[in-house]
């Protein structure tokens, strides 16, 4: 259940909001103000996680795009012959499923303070990451192998867009493992960035776990 | 909490060189600037190809010395309806009201320093930067600009180069261009909500904020919520231009002769996925203009907005409804009898929110002391363009009603008067009121209302008449009347609106040469020359890099505090603490 991770996270980051203040009050801070905007400030802490937030909406929505294409197109023609997805995809999402336990396993030692183990954890998710990726490949390697190409049918044409789409949010999401893992901390603490990361990451983990379903149950 | 606030104000120090400052600037003001130029480069493109158009179809067979051949082909008349339409959309009506006054003035409204990502700010205004110059080379490719509308329904637009001159490198570059808009705008979007989540001052709560600020949140949510889907739309049809795939493109079709080698896709689906986003998209280019629109009428009446909640609460009314319209566009796509009627009475339910606006407008400046301004006259304008567009769409909601209407001038008289003339006087408006803001200088008031008078009578003339020759039969998109004698008998109606089009065209430049020739003559602002209420008015003129100078504004009232009784001044400001407040004896 990632999402439910996230928000745990979120409520110890987020310092206690106020309540609305009436008018004519002395003023009160009703989520936002208060904080002011400086860098490391709590107000521009707590909109790196907002952000991440409403990027996941829209993210969501892109994929959500994709997926009623898929669901229309598959009754619109005659023409679809159900892909049967290659078997290795059954290994990669485990390795992804893993790796949201890793992220999560690091986020709990950092905020323990245990940061040697907190970076451990964090290079097997990354490292889980990079096996993921790879593991699509080859994916895709068997399906070329068995004459299966983007324009051969919609149904594959579909496995290669989701693939593909999502794969390029893993890649980015690596990225960002990266950065974390190198982090010098400037504008970001380190507590901000492997909590925004580790939201991404559960959800893309998550939006697999869906494509995944779709793409073997839904075919 | 607040030591921050006092020590350290701004996430980024001050930009010195010319570049930092004013090329890749991660000052939102500069950004706001940047996003209004690039719109006004478009707006001025725009209104070229418009009137080219209205030419062309006035005068089919006049030679015109810039176009090959002498005279304009259909096809070339079709890709200038293609550009005008795209050009005007995104780079104008999403682009100006949300992404440049939004920048400029959302974060000093809600009294932040900054956006809440000013890199990503700059990322976005260059993502979008990038995407105008591929839509611009749309014109210089081999076969030239696209024929398919800024709808760019397939098959039309999903074959290539066989369905037209301007279908192969033309309709790619188009693809590109929204593309590159749509991840701009995302980031945009996503931008503006964090910012006003998270970086209001303290006392801003959610019912202090200026409506514009409401207008912009809304807007930058049904942005984020939109522009994904028609990226992904976009790509699906990407791919079946260039990968040979078939999601769109239906089977066994025969065009110019040559069978092509797709099966089965759904031309449906396209439409379906397009108006998914490009509903909203109307919205997010008129919603800002609302917020405009009720700030202005507020200010310039010396009266509260009425019913500031419901004005709150109907943008969000109309932004949520707009998501569940979009199949309006597609009654005549031969959808289900009951789809129609579904998407019929929620079109309809959108007058509600929209009746609410429009009462609240004229309660706000019933009994007003009017100060008939440049802004207000626009205000007041979009107001009136608004009702004069939005009621012939109760007329189009009805599918039965829009089978006879959908294919002629009724639905281009409806659409550019509601979200494409009433967006342009909400964007108009703002000019002239935040203009002495962001410049320190008026613009002329005399050609500010010359301006209005000559646009707002203008926008009339050219779009009034078309609601009456679609009512008679006049089909859209045709580049030649003259040919057919049903449709010929109409050209001295033509003839009416492109010169009324000519005029208002040329009338443009004054507005222009009122915004760069105020720019060094115009007279002194003051800090507050509209007497109005709302933070950016608190601060320096122009405002400094972090806007307030070094310290933060506390909000102790809402936005439109105007003549309180028993209050000295018929206006309070935001950020003046209730003692400070001087009262009459």
């Amino acid at each position: 259940m990632p999402i439910v991770t996230v928000t745990d996270v979120v409520e110890i980051i987020e310092p206690k909001r106020q309540g609305p203040s009436g008018p004519g009050k002395p003023p009160r801070g009703f989520g936002g103000g208060g904080d002011g905007s400086g860098a490391g400030s709590p107000g521009r802490q707590r909109a790196y996680v907002t952000g991440m937030t409403v990027a996941l909406g829209g993210i969501l929505m892109f994929f959500m795009a994709l997926v009623s294409a898929y669901i229309v197109r598959k009754g619109a023609g005659t023409d679809w012959n159900s892909l049967i997805v290659p078997r290795i995809l059954w290994v990669n999402t485990a390795i992804l499923i893993v790796s949201s336990f890793t992220i999560s396993r690091a986020r709990r030692d950092f905020l323990r303070d245990d940061l040697p183990n907190f970076r451990h954890w964090w290079y097997v998710t990354t490292a889980l990451g990079f096996l993921f990726l790879i593991g699509q490949l080859i994916a895709w390697r068997q399906l070329r192998a068995a004459g299966v190409y983007l324009d051969s049918n919609p149904s594959s044409s579909f496995f290669y867009v989701f693939t593909a789409a999502h794969g390029l949010h893993i890649l980015g999401g690596l990225a960002a493992l990266l950065a974390v893992a190198f982090h010098k901390g400037r504008r970001l603490t380190l507590a901000t960035s492997s909590n925004v990361v580790a939201m991404y990451w559960h959800f893309m983990d998550g939006l697999w776990v869906f494509l995944f379903l779709l793409l073997t149950l839904g075919r | 909490m607040s030591s921050h606030a006092h020590s350290a104000p701004h996430a980024m120090p001050a930009p010195t060189g010319f570049i930092s400052k004013y090329v890749f600037s991660l000052d939102h003001k500069v950004i706001g600037i940047q996003y209004f130029l690039l719109a006004l480069a478009a707006v001025c493109i725009g209104i070229v190809l418009s009137v080219l158009m209205r030419f062309h179809l006035v005068w089919p067979n006049a030679h015109l010395p810039f176009i090959t051949g002498g005279i304009m082909t259909p096809e070339q008349y079709l890709g200038l309806l293609t550009m005008h339409g795209t050009i005007m959309v995104f780079f104008v009506l999403t682009t100006a009201p949300q992404s440049g006054f939004g920048n400029y003035f959302l974060p000093i409204q809600i009294g932040a320093a900054d956006m809440a990502f000013p890199r990503l700010n700059m990322l976005s205004f260059w993502t979008t930067f990038l995407a105008f110059i591929a839509i611009l080379a749309a014109f210089f490719v081999p076969g030239g600009s696209p024929i398919s509308g800024w709808t760019a329904y397939p098959p039309l637009s999903g074959i290539g180069q066989a369905t037209g001159p301007g279908e192969g490198w033309g309709q790619t570059m188009w693809i590109v261009s929204i593309a590159l808009f749509c991840g701009a705008s995302l980031m945009g979007a996503l931008n503006f909500i964090a910012t006003v989540i998270d970086l209001r001052a303290p006392g801003m709560t959610l019912m202090r904020m200026p409506l514009t600020v409401w207008a912009w949140f809304v807007t930058a949510i049904l942005g984020l919520l939109a522009f994904g889907v028609l990226l992904a739309a976009g790509i699906l049809l990407l791919l079946d231009r260039s990968a040979g795939t078939s999601f769109f493109v239906p089977a066994a079709e025969v065009v110019t002769d040559t069978l092509l080698n797709h099966k089965g896709g759904s031309p449906i689906l396209w439409q379906h996925l397009f108006w998914f986003f490009g509903h909203p998209e109307v919205y997010i280019a008129i919603l800002p203009g609302m917020g405009v629109a009720s700030h202005l009428l507020s200010t310039f009446s010396r009266k509260p907005i009425y019913g500031y909640r419901a004005m709150a609460y109907a943008m969000c009314g109309i932004g949520f409804l707009g998501f569940m319209v979009w199949g309006h566009h597609m009654f005549v796509s031969g959808m289900s009898p009951y789809s129609g009627f579904a998407f019929s009475v929620l079109t309809m339910a959108i007058g509600v929110p929209s009746a609410i606006k429009t009462f609240n407008w004229l309660g706000t400046i019933w009994n007003g002391k009017i100060q008939f301004t440049s802004p207000m006259m626009f205000a007041l304008g979009f107001v009136s363009l608004f009702v004069s567009g939005g009621l012939s769409g109760l007329f189009l909601a009805q599918p039965a009603v829009d089978n006879r209407l959908h294919a002629t001038y009724y639905v281009v008289a409806h659409f550019h008067l509601v979200m494409g003339v009433a967006a342009i006087f909400g964007i108009f408006g703002a000019t002239y009121f935040w203009y002495p803001k962001m410049f320190g200088r008026m613009m002329s008031e005399p050609l500010g209302k010359l301006h209005f008078w000559i646009t707002f009578a203008g926008a009339y003339c050219i779009f009034m008449p078309m609601h009456f020759i679609g009512i008679a039969g006049a089909i859209r998109r045709y580049a030649d009347y003259t040919g057919v004698q049903y449709l010929a008998q109409f050209q001295p109606v033509h003839k009416f609106m492109t010169i009324a089009a000519f005029i208002t065209a040329i009338g443009q430049l004054i507005f222009i040469w009122n915004f760069f020739w105020s720019l060094k003559h115009g007279a002194k602002a003051s800090d507050n020359p509209w007497h109005a209420t709302t933070l950016e008015w608190s601060t320096a003129t122009p405002p400094p890099h972090d806007n307030f100078g070094g310290h933060y504004p506390s909000v102790y009232r809402g936005p439109y505090e105007f003549s309180v009784p028993g209050v000295t001044e018929d206006y309070i400001p935001q950020h003046l603490a209730p003692q400070e407040v001087a009262r009459s004896k």
